[in-house]
C-alpha cells in the first residue's frame, strides 16, 4: 500500500505533502520517544506519534519512514511543517488516539 | 591509494532546531556516492544520536566524517563536560538529559546505546572537564 492510498482509504488529513506518496508503506511504528524513535522505526513504516515538533522530522528522514501520522489532534507547528517541506517528509494527521490510528494502518496493511 | 572523502561539521550548542542537519547532509553524501540504504541508515541513526548528545550536553562540538571505499569513520569531538562513569552512560534508559529536553522527545537514555548498536566499531575517549572524542566506524 502507498501513502497515497493510505489517505484516501482512511481519514487521515494531510499537511504536509512529503516528495514521494507513492511511496510504499510495508508496517507501522509506534513511539513518542525520539531516540527510541530512531533506533526502532523501520524504514519504510508509518510512524504513529504525538510529537509534532521540528526533530520528529529529523527522526523521520533519518529512519527514512515512509510517512509520519500525527494522532490525537496533534499538529506539527511551523518550524515542523517547514522542515518536513523541505525534506519532503510526508505528515498526516487524525484527532484518532496512537492504537486506533496504527490499527487502520494495520487494517490496511494486513487486511 | 583509494580516494577519502572527508567532511566536516560545526555542531551548534542548545539548538534542538538544526539538530539533525548535518547526519541530514551526510545521509545525502552517501547516496550520491552510491552506499547500501541499510549501512546508510545506520551512519544516519548512529550520527544524529550524537549529534543531539552534542547539544545537549556538550555545548556542540565538532563532526568529522570520513569516507572510504570500506568505511565510514565518525569523529565527535565535543569540548563539554565529560563523562563520569561510561559503563553507566552506556545502560539503555540511563540520561542526565534534562527536563526541557525531555519534552522534546529525548532523554530515553538511548543515544549511546543506539550508537553502539549501529556502529561496527566504537570508542569513547572522555575526560572530565576536558571533553569527549567518539569515534564510529560503519563498515560498508
Amino acid at each position: 500500500m502507498t501513502v497515497e492510498e493510505l489517505i484516501e482509504k482512511q481519514e487521515f488529513k494531510m499537511v504536509v505533502e512529503g516528495e514521494d506518496l507513492s511511496r510504499e508503506v510495508t508496517g507501522i511504528f509506534c513511539c513518542d520517544l525520539l531516540s527510541i524513535a530512531m533506533g526502532r522505526a523501520p524504514s519504510d513504516s508509518a510512524w504513529v506519534t504525538v510529537m509534532g515538533n521540528v526533530n520528529t522530522i529529523a527522526v523521520a528522514t533519518l529512519a527514512d519512514v515512509a510517512c509520519v501520522i500525527l494522532a490525537e489532534g496533534a499538529l506539527p507547528d511551523d518550524m515542523c511543517r517547514a522542515r518536513a517541506k523541505q525534506q519532503g517528509v510526508t505528515v498526516l494527521v487524525t484527532e484518532e488516539p496512537i492504537f486506533e490510528a496504527a490499527l487502520k494502518v494495520h487494517r490496511q496493511l494486513h487486511g | 591509494m583509494a580516494d577519502v572523502i572527508a567532511l566536516t561539521y560545526e555542531i551548534s550548542p542548545d539548538d534542538f532546531t538544526r539538530a539533525g542537519e548535518a547526519s541530514s547532509d551526510v545521509k545525502s553524501k552517501l547516496k550520491q556516492v552510491g552506499v547500501s540504504p541499510a549501512a546508510i541508515r545506520k551512519v544516519a541513526i548512529a550520527m544524529y544520536e550524537g549529534e543531539i548528545n552534542m547539544v545537549i550536553h556538550a555545548e556542540g562540538g565538532k563532526i568529522t566524517v570520513e569516507i572510504s571505499p570500506t568505511e565510514i569513520r565518525m569523529i565527535l569531538a565535543d569540548k563539554g563536560p565529560g563523562i563520569p562513569d561510561v559503563d553507566q552512560a552506556m545502560q539503555a534508559g540511563w540520561s542526565t538529559a534534562p527536563d526541557e529536553v525531555r519534552s522534546l522527545g529525548f532523554g530515553a537514555g538511548m543515544g549511546l546505546p543506539n550508537m553502539k548498536k549501529y556502529t561496527d566499531e566504537m570508542d569513547i575517549k572522555t575526560t572530565l572537564g576536558v571533553g569527549t572524542t567518539i569515534t564510529m566506524v560503519v563498515k560498508i
